[in-house]
């Protein structure tokens, strides 16, 4: 296994080839080498390898700890796992987290970045406090969360106090990825708009005096002033947001554990429960090989699409 | 977007993305008396806005922090009225006093503290050399080497994260006390080693190092310095932004990482603070505890974000200046 996989990877590695030595002693080429051991070895073993074994253990049944080596096993991961209602229910729910979050948090993070860009005294204080939950762990505020989520905690307390019952947010299979929506927008929200109001500034200032002197209302500068300036932005932001979707972990497993009936489990989940807690590396690496052909492919997606855009 | 304007505008008849009060109408001389009315319409509302999303942002965090310090069954007589949100009532330590009781938290602390140092130390040296590398030497496999460390920034650490770990399983390792032995599982480096090397942070210091000016090498050269002597004496001391971006935006991940602690440690005494969390969920929550655990493990990373905010928020804007 081992052997096999290293080699793909081997290209990686700088060869050190006869180029033109700038000064006398060691080559450029030698130098470049041995700057780039450290990073190159670290890369090629903790990131290109575990990338290629995703795909080789995907067809054997390796277990984490076993005495016996994996052994190669065809589809039967596959096979398995497209029979399972558990994986579908993790696909799904995965994808409906993406789907919401990706346009719902991209647009509100705009429009907090429009919110906070403007030249004023005092607006500093804003941004600060609307970037406070994106440096708390997502940890702590799933805690919080879980907290405020409780039938009989702060939401259903402020909810009573407007003549509303709240529901066992996190109880009920029908709310409980909903909620769960909600705290991720709101934790990571204020890094997007961060991203966003870093492009707005780019965005040269005449553009919209010459905009204003030609009669443009502001919905019109919008339309081709702001958006067209943030096209670059919007792509990156798209794709950041996309794979941290996909990526949807720790809440679930402080939350919900997967649960109600399997309403919030994901993809990232139920590899951590079957490839750690139940040991079956080989059935959990099928999972996230998965997991990675849907991340490359909406990747693949956005960038194309985006391109045309940027093509008209 | 469309979505959201309605709402970022109010009732406003015409729905007016914010930013341009800023850039045109404190620019322009507004005329008309109705255009003026209508300007202070909108900012009164833009105002009422901002200060409505400071609430949602700020409370909670707010209530985790005041809580902390109420017994629990006064945390939820409170949760009807302001009060939640206030430092009233019966306030004591008593629910930071209870924290040692659960979990050793000390040592959790010491853990954190350093596996994060480690990271990001040995991150900031060992990237920033091979962006140096990658940036300023010419070497033939450059551009190839480059491609592959940018295609790598796709795949999230998540889609590996079960085979890596059956991976460090197998992994040998030396030790002067141990001597040679297999498997990386319940140690420091299996929290440190693997989250080194990070492809974004070479990209950072790549493009950074890309903005200096070629000839300084040169200079450098013709007094007789070498490539590494280039890159400690010339090159790292004109990279204090790029430093400090590299170093805020591994610290975050570092001090942060739950996932694969969770799966990489049995032992207690290597465990880091936010595995610490799960200790808290057993029977009987006491929620005050876990609020005061909660409050004691983000405290000190939200003041470091207070004080260092500009560069905290240079860094996540430059990380998203990429193409």
């Amino acid at each position: 296994m081992t052997t096999s996989t290293f080699k793909p990877a081997v290209p990686a590695q700088p060869a050190a080839p006869p180029a033109r030595a700038k000064r006398a002693g060691r080559r450029p080429g030698t130098v470049a080498f041995l700057m780039l051991v450290p990073a190159g070895v670290l890369i090629l073993t903790f990131l290109l390898v575990p990338i290629v074994l995703t795909f080789g253990l995907a067809f054997t049944n390796a277990r984490l700890i076993s005495p016996q080596p994996a052994r190669f096993i065809g589809f039967d991961n596959f096979v398995r796992l497209f029979d399972s209602d558990t994986f579908y229910a993790s696909l799904r729910n995965t994808l409906v987290f993406a789907i919401v979050i990706v346009p719902v948090q991209s647009a509100i993070a705009l429009g907090l970045a429009m919110l906070i860009n403007v030249k004023m005294r005092g607006v500093n204080f804003f941004r600060t406090i609307y970037f406070l939950p994106v440096v708390t762990s997502i940890v702590v505020v799933s805690i919080l969360w879980l907290f405020l989520y409780q039938p009989n905690g702060l939401i259903n307390a402020l909810l009573a106090n407007v003549g509303i019952q709240g529901p066992d947010w996190l109880g009920n299979p029908n709310t409980a990825l909903f909620a769960i929506i909600v705290l991720s927008i709101w934790q990571a929200v204020g890094f997007h708009m961060v991203i966003w109001l870093s492009g707005l500034q780019t965005i040269p200032g005449e553009l919209y005096e010459a905009a204003s002197i030609d009669g443009a209302n502001p919905w019109q500068q919008f339309a081709y002033v702001t958006w067209p300036g943030l096209r670059q932005t919007a792509i990156f932001i798209l794709i950041t947001i996309t794979i941290s979707a996909f990526a949807l972990f720790s809440q679930v497993n402080i939350m919900t554990q997967g649960g109600p009936l399997d309403a919030t489990t994901t993809l990232v989940f139920q590899a951590v429960r079957t490839g750690f807690q139940q040991q079956q590396t080989g059935y959990a690496a099928a999972i996230s090989l998965v997991f990675f052909v849907l991340v490359l492919v909406v990747s693949l997606i956005q960038r194309y699409l985006t391109r045309e855009k940027d093509a008209r | 977007m469309t979505d959201l304007m309605p709402r970022a505008a109010g009732e406003e008849p015409h729905a007016v993305p914010d930013d341009h009060l800023g850039h045109v109408a404190d620019s322009t001389p507004v005329v008309h008396k109705a255009g003026e009315r209508k300007h202070l319409v909108r900012n009164i509302l833009t105002w009422i806005l901002r200060i409505v999303l400071t609430l949602v942002f700020g409370l909670p965090l707010l209530f985790m922090i005041v809580s902390s310090f109420k017994p629990d069954l006064q945390i939820f007589s409170d949760l009807t009225s302001i009060k939640a949100f206030l430092p009233v009532g019966d306030l004591s330590l008593d629910n930071y006093a209870g924290i040692s009781e659960r979990v050793p938290f000390a040592r959790f602390l010491i853990n954190s503290v350093i596996i994060t140092i480690c990271t990001v130390a040995f991150g900031l040296i060992v990237n920033s050399m091979a962006a140096f590398a990658l940036s300023r030497i010419k070497f033939r496999g450059q551009k190839i080497i480059l491609g592959i460390i940018l295609a790598t920034l796709i795949v999230p650490f998540e889609t590996m994260a079960l085979p890596l770990l059956w991976w460090v399983n197998k992994l040998p390792y030396f030790d002067f006390v141990n001597g040679f032995t297999q498997g990386w599982l319940d140690s420091y480096q299996v929290q440190i080693v693997p989250f080194i090397a990070n492809a974004f942070s070479i990209f950072l210091f790549y493009q950074y190092f890309d903005t200096i000016p070629k000839s300084l090498d040169e200079a450098a050269t013709v007094d007789g310095a070498g490539w590494f002597r280039i890159y400690r004496s010339v090159i790292m001391p004109l990279s204090g932004p790029a430093i400090a971006t590299v170093a805020i935006l591994t610290f975050l991940p570092a001090w942060n990482q739950y996932l694969w602690p969770l799966m990489v440690v049995q032992s207690e005494e290597l465990r880091p603070v936010m595995v610490g969390i799960d200790y808290f969920k057993q029977l009987n929550v006491s929620w005050g505890q876990l609020m005061a655990y909660a409050s004691i493990i983000t405290v000190p990373v939200l003041i470091m974000f207070i004080a260092f905010q500009r560069s905290f928020i240079n860094s996540i804007a430059s990380s998203g200046v990429k193409g």
